[in-house]
């Protein structure tokens, strides 16, 4: 577990302390693996997820299907301590190693109309025993906006604490925005699709009173059915005490630019 | 003599024979049971959650196994009624645990607690279950019964309203259609369906 660089992470904050690799590997929000939250740990080595491509699409200059061993050559690969906010309301930090989203983006060279960027999960029902039940509309799919999209903080991660992605964390390679709640950064992603539409987002599809396209963490917008004012931090046992939920997780000083003049109320 | 009459019989001498403080002790083990784990590890890494939600399913499942004993006696001939208000009292005591837990372990803060009572329908639906369990088990007793004569029992079908309530309640608290909290409501569905089925008219040989 001593694999984490010194670096420090983009963003500052004194609660920085990573989880621990278990934390994070045993308890998680992967639904084409079942709904509870160790059912991704259980199950989901069946995905196989060698080999992999990524297909970039829609407007770009070079659509294709990437090798990942041909993306991950072109890339730098770095450390980034993040916090990781679940729109359910607990927290982890987690300490990734990925690339930045906006080079995955140059490799494919985005057009300028391209306004949007959608991703897709892999589906692979065989691999996949929650799929079988419409939890959700699968494929999973999630979608930022091009400039949330380019923002440095936005990478795809595929390893923690120094090794490979683990499976149920959404191996190969999955996106991590950290300024925003955890099911935005989709998992083991197969598609990236740039697109001048505001494209399908899964848990917005689902219930948009609930969940909405942007899902900045927010503590002053709550989900209809709890608070997101706070949050309880993975890992402080049964009398662990809930703890403040910081404005875009943290992130504001970096990430409040791309919102001005946005009614964060209506457009949460 | 059929076998299905044969293992009837069976249970319902076995039935005859069990002590209601067996049901009490087995029914109540899993509370401390599952607070032992959250303190040593044994419910994850979120041990808060786990907890309440074991608990609250405990509840629901006692409700359930309480509403099965009248539809048992009647379409099954097994008569396990000497065990209804043991049922009954142990989904109250998992319920005021789940109760507990959400409150001091999990929301912590009493202004934030009347809140989500106030603002969150499945928190204000499982608040009306509660409330709806808690003279029923204030009148559990023989004397109440005695006392209360026939409106106990019309006091007690409240109970037909909190079990379909804690039902819907486990429906909403998950994100997403899921299908086990369905099967619950379902079963809780059938099993109140089965009153309403027309009764066979007693013939008095």
């Amino acid at each position: 577990a001593g694999l984490v660089a010194a670096r420090p992470a983009l963003a500052s904050g004194d609660d920085l302390k990573p989880n621990s690799w278990d934390e994070i590997t045993s308890y998680n929000n992967y639904y084409e693996f079942g709904t509870g939250k160790s059912d991704p740990a259980a199950n989901a080595h069946r995905l196989t997820t060698s080999p992999w491509s990524i297909r970039i699409d829609g407007m770009v200059d070079r659509p294709g299907d990437y090798a990942l061993p041909d993306i991950l050559a072109k890339m730098d690969i770095e450390d980034r301590i993040y916090r990781f906010r679940c729109v359910e309301a607990w927290s982890m930090v987690i300490p990734w190693q990925g690339f930045e989203l906006a080079d995955l983006l140059d490799l494919a060279g985005v057009q300028d109309g391209a306004r949007y960027v959608a991703f897709e999960t892999v589906l692979r029902p065989k691999e996949m025993p929650g799929v079988r039940y419409p939890v959700l509309d699968w494929p999973y799919r999630e979608g930022l906006r091009i400039d949330e999209a380019l923002h440095p903080l936005a990478i795809m991660a595929t390893g923690i604490y120094g090794k490979p992605m683990p499976n149920q964390n959404g191996a190969p390679i999955r996106l991590v925005v950290p300024w925003k709640y955890g099911f935005k950064s989709i998992k083991s992603v197969v598609r990236i699709t740039l697109t001048d539409k505001e494209p399908f987002a899964s848990w917005n599809k689902y219930n948009p009173r609930e969940y909405g396209f942007y899902s900045n963490v927010n503590p002053n917008v709550d989900h209809p059915r709890w608070s997101q004012a706070t949050e309880r931090r993975i890992g402080g046992g049964l009398f662990s005490a809930r703890q403040s939920t910081l404005m875009f997780n943290g992130y504001e000083d970096e990430v409040a630019v791309l919102y001005e003049g946005m009614d964060l109320a209506k457009d949460f | 003599m059929s076998g299905e009459v044969v293992l009837r019989d069976m249970l319902n001498r076995a039935a005859r024979r069990l002590p209601t403080w067996v049901i009490y002790v087995l029914g109540a083990l899993p509370g401390p049971w599952a607070f032992y784990q959250g303190l040593t590890g044994g419910l994850g890494v979120e041990p808060i959650s786990a907890l309440e939600h074991a608990l609250g399913l405990y509840a629901l499942q006692f409700l359930i196994a309480g509403l099965a004993i009248s539809p048992l006696r009647r379409f099954a001939g097994i008569n396990l009624i000497r065990f209804r208000r043991a049922l009954g009292l142990l989904a109250f005591y998992y319920v005021t645990l789940h109760l507990l837990v959400w409150l001091l372990l999990d929301v912590q803060v009493l202004a934030r607690v009347w809140a989500d009572i106030i603002k969150r329908p499945y928190i204000s639906i499982g608040m009306v279950a509660f409330l709806l369990l808690l003279p029923l088990a204030l009148t559990s007793n023989s004397l109440s019964i005695r006392k209360l004569g026939p409106r106990w029992r019309s006091l007690h079908r409240a109970v037909y309203v909190a079990v379909l309530l804690a039902s819907v309640h486990f429906v909403m608290v998950r994100k997403g259609l899921q299908l086990e909290p369905l099967i619950y409501l379902g079963l809780v569905g059938v099993l109140l369906l089965l009153r309403l089925a027309p009764r066979r008219r007693v013939r008095v040989a």
